[in-house]
């Protein structure tokens, strides 16, 4: 008996030994993204890159070109309409997101009119749920019709981090309006996203510049050397959360405590108390309601954070919690909303013009700033497909769909609401426009007293290190 | 502590020769793994705290009472549960969703307050109606869940009830869902209502600072306790709803109504629902139709805690979820990130070896555990084992799940045992 307990005891000890020397160096792998593929198997990933005014640095893809063959083309028959679709957060408690994106590229479809004698159509708009699994499912009922040109979509990131692998793959473009996970595309120094895709654009911003906007306003417009950051685990969170403590100590700053809250928390005191522990200046919170609320609402109680100025993104700026008294005085930082009068779309569309098609069409106003975005990326597959169909003179149309990605690639210059268009190698395509403001109490209206504005060539070098 | 083989005795005369004992074998690295890591995490914490590296007295101070009060809601939450385990063994998983209800129609009426004023104006009439309204939600939302869900499965078997009472509460959680939206109402505000200073600021207790709000709240739960222990112990009512706990069907013959008894059981178990409500007000002030979820899994955790169907067990147990869930991951986890000493890594091993050969070499397996714990210390020293984790706060829900998963492989009743009806004793 005490010999067998005594081997047990040696086995279990041994197995022990093994574990500890297997967690021995010491490191935890903290930065894993959920999507590990760079480029999905299926897709041809030799696509050559656009010829895009920056030039390609490191990692650009060999230049071999592509037989227009290999991703097929898409035959319109005579009297028969383009198939697009949009995959946006249409229910659920994101759907203030989703549905004025929707309904943008509706508006759009119809001031840009026929292709080449063809209508477009837009078919059921879809619903991604704003989660992997509504990515999932919709990719696939997209990808079924292989009619589908192009995807304007998805709202949310971790749809697209699913739909964009099988999208890419049916050799269709997207361009999404409001995705602005880094993961997505690049991190602005030639290296691709975790899930980045060949054929995915998007118009909306990319975090790193969010990120980067952010740390420089606290920087040097706030004058804060010492910041925390905290999320909630989402990849769009963590993600906006780790660009801006890049850009910040890049900038000289020190992010003291860097932390995530639980997702359905709600005493706040243990990490507004790990917090405390750095002595921040200011705390950064890119976060979402209903944790959002009871950070600002805790962290008056909390010794040693009386006095910390809070800031928050564009997750924040919702009305319920800009009615929150504890919110007045904070800052947030998201895309640059006062888009000039004068930015018009190449369909002669003023973002003045389509709010007021938008209002009486619709009988409110946008409830979500992506609705530019939205028409920007409509109007830019529209036009793209209207230079690479080709007409077979029997009234029907051929579109090379790889002649789609690269004209896609090469878009520069392209007039849109929310200024010119210029696509990097990685199809981040958008304006790169972010501000900053401050909330001053009124409950009603989202706050438009801009501190800070800065674009691309402002925080590109902040980014990169140039 | 218990050792490996002590535990299954009757598997003993079944074991010819070297046969191994897979299950025991995994509890046994499971506890001496969990008891390493507590060790190295505590160890490791009052060696970074005595370093500077740590957290301050006062901050640590700052998370217990935090954990406390937090604690002594799903405490209150948890009595729902222990007693309508007592009295019908099962696990009613609405009673989140009962609490919640009370929640909402209470920030209904404090919002309707405050829109006229008289939450400013009349501030103590104000939040009387206001808790009565809670609590009257929740003890009739509990009756009639009763009522309507579990009278009709009386006599069916226990899993039925049970996954009755999880349709329940997608029920409940989706109806306010619809009837109130997604979005989270916040009540209204306790600064300019003409409270004393104390109840918005900190109570001093010489050392011992408490933020009015959570001081509130854990006496409040005492009382409410204290009150419901009476209750229990003292009255005709609470003698009846003992007896049909220990039996029904004998209590039913000695004359009492078994129905009405367990009527006012949920009836009880929903007004202290009511109360936490109220308390979670206070507190946090948020609430949505999932307010409930969270909070009913972790009173549910609770009361298995403290030992479930036992009232004082319940409120123990939650404290305590509150306290190692508030205070765990700054500690223990922070802990981890410690590297030991070289010296104390080899001293530690040479203990562990000598412990497991003299144990041995006297015929116990008593110093196994130890021995075991001692090695991995002593190998982990050697290979400067330092852990850190990040997003300590993401991991918080772990720390209070695991602490139920080691209560229960080392004291299966929980912290102050069951009280079980004797049918479940067999």
């Amino acid at each position: 008996m005490r010999n067998k307990r005594f081997r047990y005891l040696l086995a279990v000890l041994a197995a022990f030994a093994l574990l500890a020397a297997a967690c021995g160096d010491g490191t935890s792998e903290t930065t894993a993204a959920p999507g590990d593929t760079t480029t999905t198997s299926a897709a041809p990933d030799t696509t050559a890159p656009p010829e895009t005014t920056a030039p390609p640095e490191t990692t650009a893809p060999p230049e071999t070109t592509v037989p227009p063959s290999e991703l097929g083309t898409v035959e319109v028959a005579a009297g028969e309409a383009i198939q697009i679709r949009s995959l946006q957060a249409i229910t659920g408690d994101v759907s203030f997101l989703g549905i004025p994106n929707q309904r943008a590229t509706e508006l759009a479809i119809l001031d840009y009119g026929q292709i080449q004698g063809h209508d477009v159509n837009m078919g059921q708009g879809l619903d991604d749920l704003c989660l992997n699994e509504g990515g999932q499912a919709a990719g696939q009922t997209i990808v079924a019709d292989t009619q589908v040109v192009g995807v304007i979509g998805t709202s949310c990131s971790g749809a697209a981090v699913a739909a964009a692998p099988l999208i890419s793959a049916a050799g269709m473009v997207m361009i999404s309006p409001a995705n602005t996970s880094p993961a997505l595309t690049s991190d602005l120094q030639g290296n691709p996203g975790t899930d980045f895709n060949v054929g995915y654009y998007r118009t909306a911003h990319n975090d790193l510049f969010q990120g980067a906007a952010a740390a420089k306003f606290v920087f040097e417009e706030l004058g804060l050397t010492t910041a925390a950051a905290i999320h909630d685990g989402d990849p769009y969170t963590n993600g906006l959360a780790s660009a801006f403590r890049s850009a910040y100590e890049a900038l000289g700053g020190t992010v003291s405590v860097f932390t995530a809250v639980n997702k359905g928390d709600t005493d706040m005191t243990p990490v507004l108390t790990e917090v405390a522990a750095g002595s921040p200046q200011l705390i950064f919170f890119p976060i979402f309601p209903p944790e959002g609320d009871f950070i600002v609402q805790q962290v008056g109680g909390v010794s040693g954070l009386e006095d910390v100025v809070l800031m928050a993104a564009d997750g924040l700026l919702v009305s319920n919690f800009l009615a929150l008294p504890e919110s007045t005085g904070m800052y947030f930082s998201g895309p640059n909303t006062n888009f000039a009068a004068e930015n018009a779309s190449v369909t002669g569309v003023t973002p003045t013009d389509f709010l007021a098609t938008y209002e009486s069409t619709y009988g409110e106003a946008p409830s979500a700033p992506f609705w530019a975005h939205s028409y920007d990326a409509t109007i830019m597959l529209l036009s793209a497909i209207d230079a690479v169909a080709v007409d077979n003179g029997d009234g029907s149309l051929t579109i090379d769909r790889q002649a789609l990605r690269d004209e896609l690639s090469a878009t520069s210059g392209f007039a849109g609401l929310i200024g010119s268009l210029t696509c990097d190698e990685f199809g981040d395509c958008g304006s790169q426009e972010i501000s900053v403001v401050l909330h001053e109490g009124d409950a009603d209206a989202t706050p438009t007293n801009v501190q800070f504005s800065a674009g691309r060539e402002d925080l590109l070098p902040l980014i990169t290190g140039g | 502590m218990a050792t490996v083989t002590e535990r299954a005795p009757a598997s003993n005369g079944l074991r010819v020769g070297w046969t191994f004992d897979w299950v025991e074998s995994f509890l046994f690295v499971v506890k001496a793994f969990s008891a390493f890591v507590i060790l190295w995490g505590l160890i490791g914490y009052i060696a970074l705290a005595s370093s500077g590296e740590a957290l301050t007295g006062e901050a640590l101070r700052d998370l217990i009472v935090a954990g406390v009060a937090q604690g002594s809601m799903y405490g209150l939450i948890a009595l729902g549960y222990s007693m309508v385990y007592g009295v019908l063994g099962f696990i009613n998983f609405a009673h989140g969703e009962v609490f919640m209800s009370g929640a909402i129609v209470g920030y209904f009426t404090a919002d309707a307050f405050f829109r006229t004023g008289m939450w400013t104006n009349n501030f103590y009439v104000s939040i009387v109606v206001v808790l009565l309204a809670a609590v009257a939600t929740s003890t009739a939302l509990a009756v009639l869940i009763e009522r309507i869900a579990y009278r009709p499965l009386r006599g069916a078997p226990r899993l039925i009830p049970l996954i009755t009472s999880i349709g329940v509460s997608f029920f409940i959680q989706n109806a306010v869902l619809g009837l109130t939206g997604p979005t989270v109402k916040t009540y209204p505000p306790l600064t300019e209502v003409g409270l004393p200073e104390w109840v918005t600021g900190r109570v001093n207790f010489g050392i011992f600072a408490i933020d009015g709000t959570k001081l509130i709240a854990v006496v409040v739960a005492l009382l409410s306790m204290l009150v419901l222990y009476q209750f229990v112990t003292r009255t005709k009512t609470g003698r009846a709803m003992r007896a049909v706990a220990e039996d029904k069907e004998i209590a039913a013959l000695m004359g009492i109504n078994v129905d009405r008894t367990i009527v006012t059981t949920f009836a009880v178990g929903g007004s202290m629902a009511g109360v936490a409500a109220l308390l979670w007000a206070i507190l946090f002030r948020g609430v949505n139709s999932f307010t409930g979820f969270l909070p009913g899994i972790k009173a549910f955790t609770a009361a298995v805690l403290g030992g479930i169907g036992n009232l004082v067990g319940a409120m123990i147990g939650g404290i305590a979820l509150g306290v190692f869930e508030g205070v765990g991951p700054q500690t223990i986890l922070f802990g981890l990130r410690w590297e030991v000493p070289l010296w104390l890594g080899l001293v530690l091993l040479a203990t562990g070896v000598l412990a497991v050969v003299s144990g041995r070499a006297r015929g116990t397996s008593r110093l196994y555990l130890p021995g075991a714990i001692a090695i991995l210390g002593g190998v982990a020293g050697v290979l400067s084992w330092s852990q850190t984790i990040p997003g300590l706060f993401q991991i918080k829900d772990v720390v209070a799940f695991y602490a139920l998963f080691l209560v229960l492989i080392f004291r299966p009743s929980g912290l102050l045992g069951e009280r079980l009806a004797l049918e479940d004793r067999a």
